[in-house]
């Protein structure tokens, strides 16, 4: 199996513009996974009962295969990107709001009582003290989520889409390796990248944390 | 849409459909043995190398690094590339599957030895009991739940991903989905993957059921 470097070097526009694709549907989806798991898991965080029924939900959810998610979809949203999202979007939520309640469980009672004592209103205590203390947990299932999104996003080819995923289909149909080995090693790239920048994006957020370690 | 529901539930409950080579009860035979086999190989890898890793200290980072990469490696390109390179035969699903299947249990076979007091270890060791004895017979006992966990995760995992030999024209409950999209037959496609979606949550049941019958008596 050798690669046809010249085919990469014809196809760079291409394959930009797939990576980008790839990119942002992945970023889409996590980013309207956290749009619904923050509030879903303050409810299931405040909420006793709604807990495990909102857990166990997206516990199930997680176990529908993710061509079954998007071929289900198809007569409500067609081929379409939309499909795509929101099939991703259905995947992170089972990791964002497990670790978004968790986090949310990690934040000490004593500091809590605190800003209560302090005088703080309940809504300015969750954003200005418990959010930001779960961080740390939350992002690591931010990054989970992303790496998981942007693995996933190959197996929309199968409704038509799916960024980088087109040049496994591509590569299949004309019995040709190279796109298929540039697509795998550009998914994981993009993988290892955006965790990068989400562990600097982590950094940044919480310069609290710097001086332990 | 409801005439859509009513073909589906047609499809999926003709005696017809279930029977015969193409039928649902083989399929959903093949696709139980791919899966199985696949966790099987997947746990004759990881666990050991879970274990290893979590009785040793040692290779931690780049073992848990490798299973983050695994994570990213998209399976789909997995299968493409391996069949390409060697030929139709169900190597490179297996391949594919037990990549995939290997993070999860090495991930979570290594928390579940972290996870075990060190004071329990310590106290084994007091007793005497030598490196491989304080693993068998306090580690992994110890471990078991995680351990577990992880195995289930993975099978759900590879259920899910084993459609995927239909792709390079095996069999299973994935024929149904990519028969169906090439034939433009959405009550087919629908039905498998209706079927996929049912075993995946099915088994989770079962074994999180077993799970918590094993380990009753444990407290924590």
């Amino acid at each position: 199996m050798t690669i046809d470097w010249s085919w990469i070097g014809d196809h760079t526009d291409d394959l930009a513009s797939l990576t980008l694709s790839h990119l942002q549907a992945a970023m889409t989806a996590v980013f309207f996974g956290l749009l619904i798991s923050l509030p879903l898991a303050v409810v299931a965080h405040r909420v006793r009962p709604l807990r495990g029924f909102l857990l166990g939900l997206s516990n199930v959810l997680f176990t529908i295969p993710s061509i079954a998610i998007f071929v289900l979809l198809l007569p409500i949203s067609g081929l379409t990107r939309t499909t795509t999202v929101i099939g991703l979007t259905v995947y992170t939520l089972v990791v964002l709001l497990r670790n978004t309640v968790e986090g949310l469980d990690s934040v000490p009672a004593k500091t809590k009582e605190a800003a209560k004592a302090m005088g703080t209103r309940p809504l300015r205590t969750l954003l200005t003290v418990e959010l930001p203390l779960a961080l740390p947990v939350i992002m690591a299932g931010v990054r989970i989520a992303t790496v998981m999104s942007i693995s996933l996003v190959s197996v929309a080819t199968y409704i038509g889409d799916g960024g980088l995923g087109q040049l496994f289909t591509d590569g299949f149909q004309r019995d040709f390796p190279t796109p298929v080995i540039v697509g795998v090693v550009l998914t994981i790239l993009l993988a290892v990248v955006a965790d990068a920048l989400l562990v600097a994006l982590q950094y940044v957020l919480t310069p609290w944390r710097r001086r332990r370690a | 849409m409801f005439e859509l529901f009513k073909n589906l539930g047609t499809w999926l409950t003709s005696g017809s459909q279930w029977a015969g080579q193409d039928g649902i009860a083989h399929r959903l035979g093949e696709h139980l043995q791919y899966s199985l086999l696949a966790t099987l190989i997947a746990a004759a890898i990881g666990l050991p190398l879970g274990l290893l890793i979590g009785h040793t200290g040692k290779g931690a980072f780049v073992a848990i690094n490798l299973a983050s990469f695994g994570r990213a490696l998209p399976t789909v390109g997995l299968v493409v590339l391996v069949f390409l390179a060697g030929g139709l035969s169900m190597l490179p699903v297996y391949v594919a599957l037990v990549a995939l299947a290997v993070p999860a249990i090495v991930t979570n076979t290594y928390a579940g030895m972290t996870a075990v007091d060190p004071d329990v270890k310590d106290a084994a060791r007091g007793q005497g009991m030598r490196g491989h004895q304080v693993l068998l017979q306090v580690e992994l006992p110890l471990a078991l739940p995680l351990i577990m966990t992880g195995l289930r995760l993975a099978l759900i995992q590879v259920v899910a991903t084993a459609t995927i030999a239909a792709y390079v024209s095996f069999g299973g409950l994935g024929r149904y989905v990519f028969d169906g999209l090439a034939q433009r037959d959405l009550v087919q496609v629908l039905g498998g993957a209706v079927l996929v979606a049912v075993v995946a949550v099915v088994l989770d049941l079962l074994l999180s059921s077993l799970q918590r019958f094993l380990f009753r008596h444990r407290t924590a």
